[in-house]
């Protein structure tokens, strides 16, 4: 067993180090070659009064000109050393910056992955086992509006509703505006997190109950669960004894599978929200040509979306034995 | 009073045919029998001649677009629904065809237990297990990794057999081991002779012959004859049906004599004979006139002329 973890780990790791490796290439690729200027970008404003030779040496003070295959190997070895260079937007080491905003993004994925999967899952599982009725028909047709709504949007619904026409909770912001950092509390940051995370979970609900809705209806179609109701199991105990198991597997897929996805949502939701978390700093990174935050958080992102696919391979050959075994191996 | 009588059972399901237009296929079609307490009924017939269904229906877990009428007594008591869960997997245990039947992702000694089993049951299981020679190991496996042999062996254990009064096994022997098919067949026959009623379905008329008291042979979803198994001796003189001969004499110790075409598919608008197509006493009247089952020579035929 613990022999099989180690191998299992050991692959990922190789697979992790390749994954890596080509993503940073292809991005600092295509950040070379984007029409952002990150000169342009840093100056903003004060481009009337910043002159060619005062860019020229700021473009020689941060190495952007030299050709781009030093560029790379330059921050591929301090990066080797633990060093992720300097957010040129921020002023600050990039592993602080993405440290902070991580904490803050990670809660918030965190309770809206949790939310979505929960409530996904039961939500399938009912509308499975009363298909075709009142309660399924309500299920499907919020999974069929929900799956085809753009996250943003129902951001700004939500804002105009709670926030703007209820006044109950904050417009956005991950914290209360004028308030010294150590008087926030957890009150005010879960009050500010709320919508953020509702339209993050809303919108994953759709995909994981409408796959799990499918599977059990499956799952109920095939002969053991014919076979287990001919020995007398019915309802709750027949689900709970051979349903959940057997549809687990997809939930799991979807569910850690769905970590780009809610890195992808988080953008956006944050963006909405100008909540500071990772995906705020990665549109900021984009957008005003800081390479080397933007370079951190990719490999930051592509570590979370890997993590998750890694995970629901283990789970996989934890739920399903005959990914574990072989017809021949005895357990 | 028989245990479990079956009086005009037909099976029939809706299916929808380009768009909207609706075909009823009937795959059991008025079907009358009847298994006395201490009796093997064999059950004989090809694949797709409607005996699994039969067995599902007597257990009630058809889906739910397919409809039946006729009845099922089980002791003279109508077997329906709220009968059924008391009876479900104590009284009345099925023994299904195929590992399939089998929860992919649950340990086979785990599945053997079920919710209304106590520790006699269990004790039952354990000693089937050894009368097979399943070893210890095998409660341990998933259903995947079962062999053929073993899975047939299992799939018989999964009925808790003391408590049993009527059992339907559902092709419970092929792939076996010929020692073990006797093994199984044995079981069943000293559960008869206990007084247990056995519906042993199957496509191996020598298995059924072996242990049955009664043979009904299936031919696309009708019961075309029911049999003393005592029927089947020589060169099938007695026996009824030209599609019972047929098969008797298809056997290679009975002359190895195959019989051209298939079973043809039920759909609502047959009219005369099914077997007409492949009769050896074809008549100009089997092509028209539908057979309705009737006696003779003490057992039941379905054939405009049998005598």
């Amino acid at each position: 067993m613990i022999n099989g973890i180690m191998v299992f780990a050991g692959k990922k790791l190789i697979r992790l180090a390749a994954l890596l490796a080509s993503v940073s290439i292809i991005t600092f690729a295509l950040v070379a070659m984007s029409p952002i200027d990150p000169v342009q970008s840093y100056i903003g404003a004060d481009v009337m009064r910043v002159g060619a030779e005062q860019r020229q040496e700021i473009a020689a003070y941060w190495g952007l000109d030299r050709p781009f295959p030093e560029r790379f190997i330059k921050w591929t070895s301090a990066l080797l050393q633990g060093d992720m260079g300097t957010s040129m937007i921020y002023r600050e080491p990039v592993t602080h910056v993405i440290a902070e905003r991580f904490m803050h993004s990670a809660l918030l994925m965190a309770f809206a992955w949790l939310l979505s999967g929960v409530i996904g899952f039961i939500a399938g599982v009912a509308a499975a086992m009363r298909k075709d009725s009142w309660l399924d028909r309500l299920i499907k047709s919020y999974c069929y509006t929900l799956a085809s709504t753009p996250s943003f949007w129902i951001g700004l619904l939500l804002m105009m509703i709670f926030a703007v026409w209820l006044g109950w909770l904050p417009v956005g912001m991950g914290v209360p505006a004028g308030v010294l950092a150590e008087n926030v509390t957890w009150a005010d940051r879960l009050r500010h997190m709320v919508m953020p995370v509702l339209t993050l979970s809303v919108v994953g609900i759709a995909p994981i109950a409408l796959h799990t809705r499918q599977k059990l209806i499956d799952v109920m179609d095939s002969d053991f669960i014919l076979f287990a109701k001919a020995r007398g199991e019915r309802g709750l105990g027949l689900l709970l004894r051979h349903g959940l198991r057997n549809i687990a597997l997809p939930a799991i897929t979807l569910q850690f599978a769905s970590f780009g996805e809610l890195f992808g949502g988080a953008v956006l939701a944050e963006q909405v929200f100008s909540y500071p978390g990772l995906g705020q700093a990665t549109v900021e990174a984009g957008l005003r040509g800081d390479v080397p935050l933007l370079m951190g958080l990719v490999l930051c992102s592509t570590l979370f979306v890997f993590t998750g696919n890694a995970l629901a391979d283990y789970f996989y050959r934890m739920v399903d034995p005959r990914l574990r075994y072989r017809k021949e191996e005895r357990a | 009073m028989p245990l479990l009588e079956v009086n005009k059972l037909s099976i029939s399901f809706v299916q929808y045919v380009k768009g909207s237009v609706q075909q009823r296929i009937t795959v059991v079609d008025e079907l009358d029998f009847a298994i006395n307490e201490g009796e093997i009924v064999a059950v004989v017939g090809a694949s797709g001649s409607g005996k699994s269904l039969l067995a599902h229906a007597i257990m009630g877990i058809l889906p739910k677009n397919v409809e039946t009428t006729g009845s099922i007594l089980y002791g003279g008591e109508l077997l329906d629904e709220k009968l059924l869960r008391r009876h479900r997997g104590r009284e009345i245990a099925l023994v299904p065809q195929s590992i399939s039947f089998l929860d992919p992702l649950m340990r086979v000694g785990k599945q053997l237990h079920t919710r209304a089993d106590g520790e006699v049951q269990d004790k039952e299981r354990d000693s089937l297990f050894e009368r097979f020679q399943l070893g210890k190991h095998v409660a341990r496996l998933f259903p995947f990794q079962l062999s053929g042999g073993m899975a047939r062996k299992v799939l018989v254990s999964t009925a808790a057999l003391g408590r049993t009064r009527l059992i339907i096994a559902d092709e419970p022997t092929p792939g076996m081991h010929p020692d073990d098919v006797a093994e199984a067949l044995g079981r069943f026959k000293q559960l008869a002779e206990g007084g247990c009623a056995v519906l042993f379905i199957t496509h191996d008329i020598e298995a059924a012959l072996r242990i049955a008291d009664k043979v009904a042979v299936f031919y696309a979803g009708e019961a075309i004859e029911l049999a003393a198994a005592d029927d089947f001796k020589g060169q099938g003189e007695r026996l009824r049906h030209p599609y019972t001969k047929a098969l008797w004499r298809a056997l290679p110790q009975n002359g190895f004599e195959p019989i051209t075409g298939t079973q043809p598919a039920r759909s609502s608008d047959v009219q005369g004979c099914l077997f007409a197509a492949r009769c050896s006493s074809y008549a100009e009247d089997c092509k028209t006139k539908r057979p309705e089952s009737r006696e003779v020579r003490g057992g039941m035929v379905r054939c405009l002329h049998a005598t």
